[in-house]
């Protein structure tokens, strides 16, 4: 290209040379990058869809609406329905005082957020099984009252929180951080009130990153195993959501059954994904 | 007596940034807190606009006692430094938000707001930029727009931070006289904060010159440059005489 339009430069052998080798270097690279994406993700996410598929898309739709791959679903989304709201709440809040706010604890505040990204979901899942269950101090106070914590909806959805409770507060806290707190002073002086200020100011600024974070949240709370097996107790057509649903259905030699289950989650992951890079391609400079 | 502060006194933790502060304005006066960075003038500005607390002192407004007021109840125009613009509004609905903030009670309808902006626009001179977002406009645009929404407030007082501190030279000179009509027109008084001396000098009634959490000296301009009370604001204002004797300022 460039030799075309500057004919009378002659590019000097060792810049050739140099060109070659980055050119055989980039190549080298890409390939390797796109043949291990290939065999650790590409290979085995079309391997579901073939497997639920292999006897038929009949077969295939007799093992989603069987009655307990149904209610698992159902159990799912309504787990997503009660975390999501109670997690969008807790994380603007927590972000806000974080932000806006400089109280003792608050570095620990900080670092206690991210716990659930680090610790296993399965120690999280032991860890509420011994505060919640019933022969707890807590379990066994609301066993007075006839509430039962664990191995039902309840435990889901209190360990669904643990697991997702950092998703969208991590979101925000950068973004909120950065937008700093000029934009809501200014309204204070314009006479809103606390609740107009963040109606109309916080709100708008963060909605993308708050829809981002609560996406995230939500392919997280359907997909979570270790930390809901433990407290929900595993009680067939009760106690099961999806991911647990597949992994009944594969131990009782079901595998067309688990693989078509499998699908949804599958599904609900590619949902996320694109999701996620409308948000990203819309407002680039939020994330 | 419109604006009265009284030793007024700030902490940050341990370290003092007001020392009591005493301050007294006319109606309508145009004053300067001049001072280097560090001397308190943006934090007596931010108690003045009830976005921070005084720790001691008192503070009032036509008689009314308002230390302790919401700065929302104030009804203190305050331009931002970063003018602190809402990204995502339009200019008018920018410079409609506190109108449309109002209780139900004496919130004016559509079409009053509506007016009301328009003419809030004309007189700043930017009714072209209306439909404009703040992302779409120069610095000295964005500084009009700020100012044209502290306005719509109708408020009892103008807080500037340091407004011109983020434009160039030469817009920054036009502005200057251009913010001075405006509050003119109005009929209001104003604080303007600011390091540059010569944009004090050009702009202010009377300057306040501020040092370690204390105002050195509270004077017009031309008191101030010919008897400075201490060796800080003649050291401060130093060149300053020569650009007086030029007849550059007011």
């Amino acid at each position: 290209m460039a030799s075309g339009t500057l004919p009378s430069v002659a590019e000097h052998p060792q810049v050739t040379a140099f060109k070659r080798r980055q050119k055989v270097k980039r190549g080298a690279l890409v390939l390797i990058a796109l043949a291990f994406s290939a065999l650790v993700m590409g290979v085995p996410v079309a391997a579901i869809f073939a497997r639920a598929f292999q006897e038929g898309v009949a077969v295939y739709w007799t093992n989603i609406v069987e009655p307990d791959t149904l209610y698992a679903i159902w159990l799912t989304v309504l787990t997503a329905l009660i975390v999501l709201p109670i997690n969008i709440v807790y994380g603007v809040a927590v972000a806000w005082l974080i932000t806006r706010y400089r109280f003792p604890g608050r570095r620990v505040l900080l670092t206690i957020i991210e716990l659930p990204f680090s610790i296993s979901p399965i120690v999280a899942g032991l860890c509420y099984l011994l505060i919640y269950g019933g022969t707890s101090v807590i379990g066994s106070w609301a066993d007075e009252w006839n509430i039962q914590l664990m191995f039902n909806l309840t435990g889901i959805v209190l360990v669904s929180l643990f697991v997702t409770c950092p998703f969208v507060a991590r979101e925000l806290i950068p973004l909120m951080q950065v937008s700093g707190k000029d934009q809501e002073e200014a309204a204070l002086t314009l006479g809103a009130t606390g609740w107009q200020t963040f109606r109309h100011v916080t709100l708008p600024n963060i909605r993308w990153a708050l829809l981002y974070g609560a996406i995230l949240a939500n392919a997280r709370v359907m997909g979570e195993f270790g930390a809901v097996s433990v407290v929900s107790g595993n009680i067939r057509g009760e106690t099961m959501t999806l991911p647990l649903q597949v992994q009944l259905l594969y131990d009782d030699y079901n595998a067309t059954g688990a693989f078509a289950a499998a699908t949804v989650l599958t599904l609900i992951a590619v949902i996320t994904l694109v999701l996620r890079s409308l948000i990203e391609a819309r407002h680039p400079h939020r994330h | 007596m419109a604006l009265h502060i009284e030793d007024i006194t700030k902490f940050y933790g341990t370290n003092q940034v007001l020392d009591q502060v005493n301050l007294s304005m006319q109606d309508g006066e145009f004053i300067a807190l001049l001072g280097p960075s560090g001397s308190g003038k943006t934090s007596l500005l931010r108690i003045i606009a009830g976005l921070q607390f005084a720790d001691g002192g008192r503070l009032s407004f036509d008689g009314e006692d308002i230390t302790g007021v919401d700065a929302r109840l104030r009804r203190f125009g305050m331009v931002f430094q970063s003018y602190a613009l809402f990204e995502h509004m339009s200019v008018v609905d920018n410079v409609a938000f506190g109108l449309k903030m109002r209780p139900r009670a004496n919130r004016p309808n559509k079409g009053e707001i509506s007016d009301r902006v328009r003419k809030l626009l004309d007189m700043a001179e930017i009714s072209e930029l209306g439909e404009r977002f703040p992302s779409q406009l120069s610095g000295g645009q964005r500084q009009r727009v700020a100012l044209t929404r502290a306005l719509a407030i109708e408020p009892r007082l103008l807080l500037l931070d340091e407004p011109f501190s983020a434009l160039d030279t030469k817009v920054r000179k036009g502005l200057r006289g251009a913010l001075r009509d405006l509050q003119k027109k109005v009929g209001i008084g104003a604080i303007l904060v600011t390091h540059d001396q010569e944009e004090a000098f050009e702009i202010a009634d009377r300057i306040a010159i501020m040092a370690d959490g204390k105002i050195q000296q509270f004077d017009t301009p031309n008191n101030l440059l010919r008897s400075p009370a201490t060796p800080f604001v003649s050291e401060f204002l130093e060149g300053m005489g020569s650009y007086h004797a030029a007849g550059a300022g007011i």
